[in-house]
C-alpha cells in the first residue's frame, strides 16, 4: 500500500442552472489571453447535446483514454509509444479547431466612430484567428438549453441505444446541464500521451498539470485525453488544461469555478489512495465494474491501520484529518451518491457527479408513508430516462444509476415527512439500505451546504518547500505547470505569448540566492529572442511597462 | 588562394558554426517557452497530413544522404566493391527519391501556410527566415543532385565538396577544394551555411527535441512540489 492524496471534486447536477458563471469566471482568470480564446477550462454543457469539442464522448472517433488489450493488458487507446512517435509530423486523432469553434469578437469601436447614418451602424464579427470578417456557425454553447436540439442533439454519444425511449419532442424532452472540468485523473491518459513528459500529475495533491517549459507542442496530450480537457494554445505553440486553480488550493481556498458557483453545487475535498492499485484498478475487466474498482482503490481515513501508512508516506497529520471530513469522500464512499464521469474511459477520474432527480414532480412525495414500494418505481418514470445517466455516469449500468437515485429520493421523502410534521419514516430509509441518521446527514451535506462542509481543503505545508523563497516577488501564478495570467499587458496590446513571458520574472530554477536578493532588478529577466528578432528593441520595455 | 575563397570557404562556415552552437546554448538557457514545434495541426489538418509527413520524412532520408555522401569518405565504398559508378546510380536515384519527397511535402506546407488565412496568421518572421533558408537549400539541392546528374554532367562531388566540409570539422579547411565544383553546388553549400545560422533562432529548434526517451519511460509521471516531508523514522 502505498497512500497518497488527491484533490477531487463533486458536482451535484441536481442544482445546476446552467447559467455559466463558472465558466467565464474560470476564463477570466485562466484563458483570457490570445491563442486562448477558444479555450474554457471550465464548460456547462447541455445535455443532450453533442458537448465541446463536438462528440468528444466518441472515443471510437478520437481514440482518447485507455482500453485493455486482448490479453487484458492497459493500453492506451491511440496506441503505444513507437506509433506516437511515427506519427508525431500528424497527429491522426486531434480535433481541428471547428469541432471546438471559430473563436470572434466584434469590432465594437465601429458602433462610436460611425459617422452619422439613417441606419444604426453595425459590430461585425471578427475572427480572433485571422482577424477577418467570419460568418459564425458554431460557437460555445451553440445548442444551450437544447437551441437546435432535433438537429443537433440526436448526435449525442450518450443516447446510442436508447431508441425509442428518447422524444425531443418539446412535451417530453429532458435536459440537464453538465459543468465539466478537467477530471484531475489518478490514471491520466494525457500525461501518458505525453512524448516529452512535460505533463506530471502532482504527488501532494494529484493535481495534473503541463509543464509550460518542458512542452515541445507534440500535441498528442489533446487527442489523449478523452475528455478533451488539454487544449492546445495556437499561438504558444503549448498544451494547457485546469489546473485546478491549485495556487488557490494550495492556500486552501476553493477553485475558481467552485467559489463562484451560484448553485453552490461543487464540493472540494481529499480522497486517500492506494497509488499501488490505480494500474490494476483501470485494467479492470468488465466496464460495468470500473466504478467499484475505483471506489476499491479509495482509502478509509477512519481506518487507524490506513492513517498510519498515510502518516508513513509523508502525508501531514491534518490532511489525514481532512481527509476525514472530505465531502467528496462521503458522497462518493460513505452515502454512494456521486459517479464518475464516463468510467469506462479507464483514467479513474476524480471530478464526480450526484446524478440529477429533478424534475421529479409529485412522484415521491404523494406516496404512501412507510411503502417504499411506492416511492421507487417512479424512478423509471422520471424524465431522464435512467439509461442516458447510465451511459453517462456508469458505463452503461442502469442499476448502479436506480441505487443512487433510489437513495437520493429516499432523502427527500424522509426529509420531506420529517420537516412537514409528519414522524420521520426510517423505513424509507433502510429500504434505500441508510440509515436514518445518514440520510439526515447526506441531507445536510446536499441541501443546506454549508460553505465549510463543502469545501475542506488543508492548506500545503509551505514548510516543506524547499523551494517557496524563488518564488518571492514573482506573480504567484506563473511557476512550473501553470499558464499563469497574472502578467500585466497594455491593454492597448493584444496579449502575445511573448509579452506574458517577458512578465514572468522568476527564471525557471532561479537559485535561491537570486531570489533572496531584495533587489527585484537584481533578477534575471527572462527574453524571448524570438520576439526580440521579431518585434525589435520595442518589445522588452513595452511589454513590462 | 583569394581572400574571396578564404572568406566564402572558411570564415562563413566557421562563424556559421559559431553562431549555430552559441546560438543553442543561449536561447536552450534563455527561452524554453517558445521552445516547440508550434503545430498549426489544429486550425489545418487535411493539407498538413501530407505536407507535414512527406517532408519529414524526406528530410530524414535527406539527412542521412549527406551523411553517408559526405561524411564518409569515398574510399570506404570503394573497399565494399562499389564503384564510381555503381555509386553514382545508388547516390542520384535515393538523392532524387529524396529530394520529391522533401520537395512535393515543403510545396505543400507552403502552399497551406499561404492559403488558409488561420495558419498564416499564425507565420512569424522568424518562420519566414527560416522557410527562405530551407527554400534555397533545397531547391540547389534538388538541381544538384538531380537536375545536374540527370541533365547536364554527372559531378563527383565526393573529391571536392566533402573532403572540403570534412576538413572544416577537421579544423583542415581546404578551400581551394570549393573553387572546382560547378556554381550550383556551391551555392548549395553556403546555403548550408546560412540554415545552420539561422537555426536557433527559429522553429526548428524543435528538431532536437525529439522525444526519443518516450520509448523508455513510465507512462504516469509524477512530480513532488515540495521536499519529501521529513516523517516518524527519520
Ligand atoms: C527530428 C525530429 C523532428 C520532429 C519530431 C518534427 C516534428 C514536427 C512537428 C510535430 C511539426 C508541427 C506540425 C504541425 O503543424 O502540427 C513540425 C513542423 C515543422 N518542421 Fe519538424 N520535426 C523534426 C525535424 C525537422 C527538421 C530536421 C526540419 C527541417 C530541416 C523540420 C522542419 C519543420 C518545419 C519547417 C515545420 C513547419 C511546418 C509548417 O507548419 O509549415 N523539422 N515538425
Ligand atoms: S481529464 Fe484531465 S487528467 Fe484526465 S486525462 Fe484529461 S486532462 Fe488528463
Ligand atoms: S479549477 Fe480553476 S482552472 Fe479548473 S476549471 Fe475550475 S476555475 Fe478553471
Amino acid at each position: 500500500m502505498h497512500v497518497k492524496a488527491q484533490v477531487g471534486m463533486v458536482m451535484n447536477l441536481d442544482k445546476c442552472i446552467g447559467c455559466h458563471t463558472c465558466s467565464v469566471t474560470c476564463k477570466q482568470v485562466w484563458t483570457n489571453r490570445h491563442g486562448a480564446e477558444y479555450i474554457w477550462f471550465n464548460n456547462v454543457e447541455t445535455k443532450p447535446g453533442v458537448g465541446y469539442p463536438k462528440r468528444w464522448e466518441d472515443q471510437e472517433e478520437w481514440q482518447g483514454g485507455w482500453e485493455l488489450d486482448r490479453k487484458g493488458r492497459l493500453r492506451l487507446k491511440a496506441g503505444g509509444r513507437l506509433k506516437k512517435l511515427l506519427q508525431i509530423f500528424w497527429n491522426p486523432d486531434l480535433p481541428e479547431i471547428d469541432d471546438y469553434y471559430e473563436p470572434w469578437t466584434y469590432d465594437y469601436e465601429k458602433l462610436t466612430t460611425a459617422p452619422l447614418s439613417e441606419h444604426d451602424p453595425v459590430a461585425r464579427p471578427k475572427s480572433q484567428l485571422t482577424g477577418k470578417d467570419m460568418s459564425i456557425k458554431w460557437g460555445p454553447n451553440w445548442d444551450d438549453d437544447l437551441a437546435g436540439a432535433p438537429e443537433h442533439a440526436l448526435r449525442d454519444p450518450d443516447l446510442e441505444g436508447l431508441g425509442e425511449q428518447v422524444k425531443l419532442e418539446y412535451e417530453q424532452a429532458f435536459m440537464f446541464y453538465l459543468p465539466r472540468i478537467c477530471e484531475h485523473c489518478l490514471n491520466p491518459s494525457c500525461v501518458a500521451s505525453c512524448p516529452s513528459g512535460a505533463m506530471y500529475k502532482r504527488e501532494e495533491d494529484g493535481i495534473v498539470l503541463v509543464d509550460q517549459e518542458k512542452c515541445r507542442g507534440w500535441r498528442f496530450c489533446v487527442s489523449g485525453c478523452p475528455y478533451k480537457k488539454v487544449y492546445f494554445n495556437h499561438n504558444t505553440g503549448k498544451a494547457e488544461k485546469c489546473t485546478l486553480c491549485y495556487p488557490r488550493i494550495e492556500a486552501g481556498q476553493p477553485t475558481i469555478c467552485s467559489e463562484t458557483c451560484v448553485g453552490r453545487l461543487r464540493y472540494l475535498g481529499l480522497v486517500l489512495y492506494d497509488a499501488d492499485r490505480v494500474e490494476e484498478a483501470a485494467s479492470t475487466p468488465d466496464e460495468k465494474d470500473l466504478l467499484d474498482a475505483q471506489l476499491g482503490v479509495f482509502l478509509d481515513p477512519e481506518d487507524p491501520e490506513v492513517r498510519a501508512q498515510a502518516s508513513r508516506d509523508g502525508i501531514p497529520d491534518d490532511w489525514i484529518e481532512a481527509a476525514r471530513r472530505s465531502p467528496v469522500h462521503a458522497l462518493a464512499l460513505r452515502y454512494r451518491v456521486a459517479l464518475p464521469l464516463h468510467p469506462e474511459f479507464r483514467t479513474l477520474p476524480m471530478v464526480w457527479y450526484v446524478p440529477p432527480l429533478s424534475p421529479v414532480a409529485n412522484a415521491f412525495e404523494h406516496a404512501e408513508p412507510g411503502d417504499p414500494d411506492d416511492v421507487f418505481p417512479a424512478i423509471d418514470a422520471l424524465r431522464i430516462p435512467v439509461d442516458y445517466l447510465a451511459n453517462l455516469l456508469s458505463a452503461g449500468d442502469a442499476e448502479v444509476i436506480r441505487g443512487v437515485l433510489k437513495r437520493l429520493a429516499a432523502m427527500r421523502s424522509y426529509m420531506r415527512r420529517k420537516e412537514v410534521g409528519r414522524r420521520p419514516d426510517a423505513g424509507l430509509a433502510e429500504a434505500a439500505g441508510m440509515e436514518p441518521a445518514d440520510v439526515e446527514a447526506m441531507y445536510r451535506l446536499l441541501a443546506i451546504a454549508k460553505y465549510e462542509d463543502r469545501y475542506v481543503i488543508p492548506q500545503a505545508h509551505t514548510e516543506l518547500a524547499g523551494r517557496l523563497m524563488e518564488q518571492q516577488g514573482t506573480c504567484g501564478l506563473d511557476f512550473e505547470g501553470g499558464p499563469g495570467n497574472c502578467g500585466a499587458v497594455p491593454a492597448s496590446e493584444p496579449a502575445t505569448n511573448e509579452s506574458f513571458m517577458l512578465t514572468d520574472m522568476a527564471e525557471g530554477r532561479m537559485p535561491a540566492e537570486a531570489a533572496a536578493n531584495d533587489e527585484p532588478d537584481d533578477q534575471p529577466l527572462r527574453l524571448n529572442i524570438v520576439e526580440m528578432l521579431e518585434r525589435g528593441s520595442r518589445a522588452a520595455p513595452e511589454a513590462e511597462a | 588562394m583569394s581572400a574571396g575563397a578564404l572568406l566564402l570557404w572558411v570564415v562563413i562556415p566557421y562563424v556559421a558554426l559559431t553562431i549555430f552552437v552559441v546560438g543553442h546554448v543561449w536561447r536552450y538557457r534563455r527561452d524554453q517557452f517558445m521552445w516547440t514545434s508550434r503545430s498549426t495541426q489544429m486550425l489545418e489538418s487535411r493539407w498538413l497530413r501530407w505536407g507535414s509527413t512527406l517532408f519529414h520524412y524526406g528530410t530524414f532520408l535527406a539527412i542521412g544522404g549527406h551523411v553517408i555522401g559526405i561524411a564518409i569518405p569515398a574510399a570506404v565504398p570503394d573497399a565494399f566493391g562499389i564503384d564510381e559508378e555503381g555509386y553514382h546510380l545508388i547516390s542520384v536515384s535515393a538523392g532524387t527519391l529524396a529530394g520529391v519527397l522533401v520537395l512535393a511535402g515543403f510545396v505543400i506546407l507552403l502552399y497551406r501556410r499561404l492559403r488558409f488565412p488561420r495558419v498564416a496568421a499564425t507565420t512569424t518572421r522568424t518562420d519566414l527566415v527560416a522557410y527562405g533558408a530551407l527554400t534555397v537549400a533545397l531547391v540547389t539541392g534538388v538541381i544538384a543532385t538531380s537536375g545536374w546528374n540527370l541533365f547536364v554532367s554527372g559531378y563527383d562531388y565526393r573529391e571536392t565538396v566533402a573532403p572540403w566540409f570534412r576538413g572544416i570539422f577537421l579544423l583542415d579547411p581546404n578551400p581551394e577544394l570549393m573553387t572546382e565544383p560547378p556554381l550550383i553546388y556551391q551555392i548549395h553549400a553556403l546555403s548550408a551555411w546560412l540554415l545552420y545560422a539561422v537555426w536557433p533562432f527559429t522553429r526548428l529548434v524543435h528538431a532536437w527535441s525529439f522525444p526519443i526517451q518516450y520509448l523508455g519511460r513510465p507512462y504516469i509521471l509524477y512530480r513532488r512540489r515540495y521536499a519529501p516531508a521529513r516523517t516518524g523514522g527519520g
